[in-house]
């Protein structure tokens, strides 16, 4: 039995080396255990490239990225077998009914949701800065092992400005422009920031209580995300508010426009009439 | 009194939640690593959902909700006693950049009612459009609702500093647009239009010496319509969509269900809004561009004038047409696949790939991720084969809802 320890950080390439080695000494699937901590020793990898060419197409490698982030323990190896299946038979992994094809799509599939839902729901504090750059920071409590694949959309974005995101799993800090990965020790402590009451007070605003779809809100933004997103705290009391805000407006009786409104209405007929 | 921040963003976001768009996709790549703030290009990301079940991805606010047109829908008309307030140019700048730091929004969709003039309203808003971009740096998302009234050369400027305009045509026919919204003019918001189609063809010609010309809304333009304000039916709807869509190369016509406002006016009813009948629209708006549907097709199997609110049109289309099916799954083109109920425009994709590995049976579509259940009428399958289902009278029943007890109040 082989056996490959994968890093916490920097998978993405250890899982890539290692299956090329692997795949080029022909080694099967089975005789490879992938799992993050083992307790029974097996051997190493063999050292350097094997006889056998290993053929991949570019759509398995984009596949790769998504798949190696998923919380599943067995995500390596699934890619691994069906990387080695690839070498004598080309069809499955472009038939999405095929079973392995199918479970590693999937998987692929609810690591970029859960990506999608951390570049949506990541909400920044101001911190107290010294340099010249603005500073801010962030937790976040992603399903996966996302905090590498996803914080290169945040450095792009947010190039002028300081932050660190901090996620169970790892920690990105981006600092004068570089952006590096830590291990994360503790949830940090974010102090209150100013602007998310004007947020709130948008938030609130912007809903119409007419059109009440709790079950569209909670499908995409699930419940397990709302205690790092401050805005949430405020939906109980809208949704109380909301039956008594529709009466009022069905029970409220038209009145007679202001006096101003006939006044603009009367000069803007006379303007049009006039050209 | 002056009114705090505080107090006008409250106004001024609860007079903008009536207009339904909130897409931040579809623009030019960009982001901030030369400089600058802000990303944007590809999907747009949704930050937040609020318990209408719609998503919140700009920050959608009024410059004013002064308004010197009479338009009965409008929470905003001269004539409502809605409380007023007015953003300075840089408050809505600082709204705008402090949110998007935190991640809260995509950009800003600016909307406003009309003061003093078309012109000076629609020059206000690109000055707040210009100062983000040009002094700011900023390079998300902006969306700009055009005044139509205002001068060309002004929305052609609008269009330099926004990614979006838009425009609402407000109503589905002229002759209710003339009894609800007198101020406007039908004519003037289809020239307005067509002046958007000009600038952006324009936009994309290189001139002899093989320049580009600089970008002009590289997200195109959007309309809305209120359903349910007026008499108009689905056909109607769904003929001047299909117009809109044709004439002005529109990227999105959104359906809003009326819904009752603070402030009514006499005239409309207070009614539940329609919220059915406005997903309908919606599915019935995707046939038409995604599909292949032609509207004839859609409309001829609604011979009321509306899409059937019990079931989505395409199975309206496809029990009004049965002839054509059951439709070989192996073998049938992509067309026809498209129009089976049930297969959506991923499963037709994930079909055609699984058909090149061999025939494609009743296990495999389940595993493709279609709605096997929904097409089993409309498919023949090497494991399955609806006999006389298809003709069966009471096919309709199998998708309709059970029948409910009427609420006496």
């Amino acid at each position: 039995m082989y056996r490959v320890t994968l890093p916490e950080m920097g998978f993405q390439a250890a899982w890539r080396a290692a299956a090329r080695c692997l795949a080029s000494h022909a080694i099967p699937p089975e005789a490879v255990d992938w799992a993050d901590v083992t307790l029974f020793s097996g051997e190493p990898i063999p050292e350097g490239r094997g006889p056998n060419a290993v053929f991949v197409p570019k759509s398995f490698l984009d596949l790769t990225r998504s798949v190696l982030c998923h919380k599943d323990t067995q995500a390596p190896s699934q890619l691994y077998a069906a990387l080695m299946r690839h070498q004598t038979n080309r069809c499955p992994l472009h038939n999405p009914a095929d079973s392995l094809t199918q479970s590693l799509a999937k998987m692929a599939k609810s690591v970029r949701r859960d990506l999608h839902k951390m570049h949506a729901f990541v909400r920044f504090h101001e911190l107290p800065s010294v340099s010249g750059r603005r500073k801010f920071g962030s937790w976040f409590e992603p399903d996966h092992r996302i905090i590498e694949a996803a914080a290169p959309f945040f450095a792009k974005r947010f190039a002028d400005m300081d932050w660190t995101i901090a996620t169970p799993t790892g920690t990105a800090r981006f600092q004068a422009g570089k952006l590096t990965f830590h291990k994360t020790i503790a949830a940090p402590n974010l102090p209150e920031d100013a602007t998310t009451e004007l947020w709130g007070v948008y938030f609130s605003n912007i809903f119409n209580p007419a059109r009440i779809k709790t079950s569209a809100m909670r499908s995409e933004m699930p419940l397990k995300y709302w205690k790092n997103l401050p805005e949430t705290r405020l939906i109980p009391e809208m949704l109380n508010a909301a039956e008594q805000r529709v009466l009022a407006m069905h029970e409220a009786v038209p009145k007679e426009p202001p006096k101003r409104a006939i006044k603009i209405l009367d000069r803007r007929e006379s303007d049009i009439k006039g050209t | 009194m002056k009114k705090t921040l505080q107090e006008k963003l409250a106004i001024l976001s609860d007079a903008a939640k009536y207009d339904a768009s909130c897409a931040s996709s579809g623009t030019t790549r960009r982001d901030s690593k030369a400089g600058g703030l802000g990303s944007s290009g590809g999907s747009g990301i949704c930050h937040a959902y609020t318990p209408d079940g719609r998503c919140i991805s700009l920050l959608k606010i009024l410059m004013t909700n002064f308004c010197i047109y009479d338009c009965v829908y409008c929470i905003n008309r001269v004539s409502s006693h809605v409380e007023r307030a007015r953003f300075s140019p840089e408050e809505v700048i600082t709204l705008t950049l402090e949110f998007y730091r935190r991640n809260y929004i995509e950009g800003l969709f600016l909307s406003s009612g009309i003061i003093r003039s078309p012109d000076d309203t629609m020059s206000d808003m690109i000055r707040i459009a210009r100062s983000l971009r040009v002094e700011h740096g900023f390079k998300g998302y902006i969306h700009l609702k055009s005044i139509p009234e205002a001068s060309h050369d002004l929305l052609k400027q609008a269009g330099l500093f926004a990614d979006r305009l838009s425009i609402n045509v407000e109503l589905p026919t002229d002759s209710s647009m003339k009894r609800l919204a007198p101020q406007k003019q039908p004519d003037g918001i289809r020239a307005a239009m067509a002046g958007f189609r000009r600038n952006r063809d324009a936009s994309r010609e290189r001139s002899v010496t093989g320049k580009r010309p600089p970008r002009f809304a590289p997200a195109g333009q959007s309309t809305q319509m209120i359903v349910g304000a007026d008499g108009a039916n689905d056909r109607d709807i769904l003929g001047t969509a299909n117009q809109l869509y044709e004439g002005f190369k529109l990227k999105r016509v959104y359906y809003s269900a009326f819904s009752p406002i603070p402030e009514s006016s006499a005239v409309l009813p207070l009614i539940k809004p329609p919220l059915i009948r406005e997903h309908r629209l919606y599915q019935a708006d995707w046939l038409l561009r995604f599909y292949g549907f032609g509207l004839d097709e859609i409309t001829s199997a609604a011979p009321s004038g509306n899409l059937d609110l019990e079931i989505d049109p395409k199975l309206a289309w496809a029990l009004a047409n049965r002839a054509l099916f059951p439709v070989d799954v192996s073998r049938a083109a992509r067309h026809m696949l498209m129009r089976v109920p049930g297969f959506g425009a991923r499963t037709v994709q994930r079909i055609l790939a699984a058909r090149r590995s061999g025939p494609v049976r009743y296990a495999d579509l389940l595993r493709i991720g279609a709605r096997v259940k929904q097409a089993e009428p409309f498919i023949l399958l090497p494991d399955w084969s609806p006999g006389s289902l298809i003709d069966s009278a009471s096919l309709k029943a199998r998708y309709a809802p059970p029948p409910e007890q009427l609420s006496l109040f």
